[in-house]
């Protein structure tokens, strides 16, 4: 008797610590992530929605002390940020609209198969591997008219009178970084795309063309409502990445010429990297942040509503 | 009948010979420049390709220059990263794919919610933070800091992975005994490992990329990557076009083998995630 209590009682003391660990399990596997990313993100993010509403120069000792909204009233006033914000929707826009038309056709270009598909695929996505700050050096040099073969076909062509450089012309210079960005991202949207495309049953199209459905028929009844949420999720996700991207420009032209090309992130990094006033630079960020906030709230209910009409 | 495809065709096969030359062109005026000699370079400024050819400004930057220094700060930065996000994203992304569990939501949601704000917002408190800690100009200090930023991605990116292997691998191995751990180790990764060499490349490629963060953090040239040397080179000898743009060809290399092992997989993997989404 007395020994097969003995024997029955660890399995049963084993599976109540099981069930223990298997309760914690899960939290373990995600706690070295968690402890990163808490350490590293979100304690930062704390601290620097604090700094917004305090005096932080790192050049001066005596700053730190609380001001309360001083930065934001400053903002109000401050015309280089008020021009970085129209500079910031002109360059996301621009950026993502060219992105996605030139992105969505070379998807369709490379939906089909044909010989050497692989290598004019990896070759197409190649950009995309080119580290950002040296596509921005790239393209500084070829816009660059002592290096560079653009400024002279420009010319050439009749658009530019003179083959200057672009990226030091106010009117111009947003143009600079807005078609390297152009380049470099184009096979993001190309390879996102080109997944939804391969995804699309196949059979749809042979039975649409059998009903005798023309070509541009067949795309715009299957293949784009077949994309379109693909088309609208990416749309949104790089909206907000691009309008935070700041690499492009900081190399290029570091917001100039006259604050031409500075758009808010560059702002941003701008007055913590150069001016040293992370108080300032917290604050923008904050509108920053609030805005992108604004701009995704809309985007949900604009979500839930079309989904409710459905 | 037959010519309207064939010009399909031809017009087709143009229209991404442009999208080649679009892409390939700023990468080949990059070599271009890189291989001219001092002495042609204005007189021959926009020739396809010079009437000579050297190698000085790759051998220049390389036997004179400190980038064989950023190189091998930049490769330990991004190699590390690489392997503590894939190490860690794993574990995660393992937890988010096989476990229900009552913080899951809100995990996913804190890690979508890195994704969308600003990380330039970072920047200042960041170095506030860092630099006590004496992990300012170090590149233990940029480690942390970029493991810290790709984790959540690569961990959606591992889940993506896990959720694509049957989960009855696991069960038999259960029944005989194994513990989930050992299940996860000896089974499940070595299935992933395509997956894990995709992780591993995107993060080293972001790591080997990342700029702001590393000049904000990095000052001296002890600790400087490729992107702070390489930029700091060229605010000061602005007129050294040659030299510059054979820097600019070297760090483009580590990159353009990463992309060229894991670019055919990319679509594929997408793919395969869209089809089951």
């Amino acid at each position: 008797m007395a020994t097969t209590v003995i024997a029955e009682q660890p399995p049963g003391r084993k599976s109540l610590m099981q069930r223990f660990a298997r309760g914690w399990e899960p939290y373990l596997y995600s706690a070295p992530a968690l402890i990163l990313i808490v350490t590293v993100m979100l304690v930062p993010l704390v601290v620097g929605i604090s700094y917004a509403f305090r005096d932080v120069q790192i050049l001066n000792p005596f700053s730190g002390g609380f001001i309360g909204l001083d930065h934001f009233r400053a903002l109000a006033g401050d015309r280089a940020f008020l021009v970085a914000l129209k500079n910031t929707v002109w360059w996301t826009g621009a950026s993502v609209l060219l992105q996605f038309a030139f992105g969505l056709i070379l998807a369709l270009l490379l939906d089909k198969p044909f010989t050497g598909r692989g290598l004019a695929q990896a070759l197409v996505f190649l950009p995309w591997a080119v580290p950002t700050f040296l596509t921005g050096l790239n393209w500084a040099w070829l816009f660059n008219p002592v290096i560079g073969p653009l400024p002279h076909w420009l010319h050439a062509l009749g658009i530019l009178s003179e083959p200057n450089n672009i990226l030091s012309d106010p009117e111009l210079a947003m143009w600079g970084p807005i078609i390297a960005n152009v380049w470099w991202g184009i096979p993001f949207f190309a390879i996102t795309l080109l997944a939804a495309l391969q995804a699309i049953p196949r059979d749809l199209y042979e039975a649409a063309s059998i009903d005798g459905a023309g070509p541009v028929q067949r795309f715009l009844s299957i293949t784009l409502p077949f994309l379109a949420p693909t088309i609208a999720i990416t749309i949104l996700l790089r909206t907000v990445w691009i309008s935070n991207f700041a690499d492009l420009i900081v190399v290029m032209t570091k917001g100039g010429p006259a604050d031409r090309t500075q758009i808010v992130a560059s702002y941003i990094f701008t007055q913590a990297f150069t001016r040293l006033d992370f108080g300032y630079a917290s604050a923008v960020a904050m509108v920053l942040l609030v805005l992108l906030l604004v701009y995704s709230m809309l985007i949900v209910v604009l979500r839930q509503t079309l989904l409710n009409k459905d | 009948m037959r010519a309207r495809p064939l010009i399909l065709t031809l017009a087709h096969r143009l229209a991404i010979l442009a999208y080649i030359l679009f892409a390939l062109f700023p990468l080949f005026w990059l070599l271009k420049v890189s291989l001219t000699p001092n002495d042609l370079l204005y007189s021959e400024g926009v020739r396809m390709w010079p009437s000579r050819t050297s190698f000085d400004h790759f051998r220049f930057v390389i036997a004179h220059s400190d980038f064989p220094l950023f190189f091998r700060n930049s490769l330990i930065v991004a190699g590390s990263t690489a392997l503590v996000v894939t190490a860690v994203a794993s574990l995660s992304g393992y937890a988010l794919s096989r476990f229900a569990f009552r913080a899951k939501y809100w995990i996913v949601a804190l890690m979508l919610l890195t994704q969308m704000f600003p990380l330039v917002m970072l920047v200042a408190p960041i170095f506030r933070l860092l630099s006590p800690l004496g992990l300012t100009n170090s590149l233990t200090g940029l480690v942390i800091v970029y493991s810290a930023f790709n984790v959540p991605f690569a961990t959606f990116l591992m889940q993506s992975f896990f959720d694509g292997i049957p989960k009855d691998l696991e069960e038999a191995a259960k029944i005989d005994g194994a513990t989930q751990f050992m299940a996860f180790r000896q089974i499940i990764l070595p299935l992933t490992l395509p997956g894990i060499a995709a992780t591993v490349g995107f993060v080293f490629t972001a790591a080997w990329s990342e700029l702001l963060f590393a000049l904000m953090l990095i000052s001296g040239n002890e600790a400087a990557t490729f992107p702070v040397g390489l930029l700091s080179f060229v605010s000061k000898f602005s007129v050294d076009f040659g030299q510059m743009m054979a820097a600019g060809v070297l760090a483009l290399i580590p990159a353009c083998i990463f992309f060229f092992l894991i670019q055919r997989y990319l679509v594929q993997g997408l793919t395969a995630g869209a089809v089951k989404g």
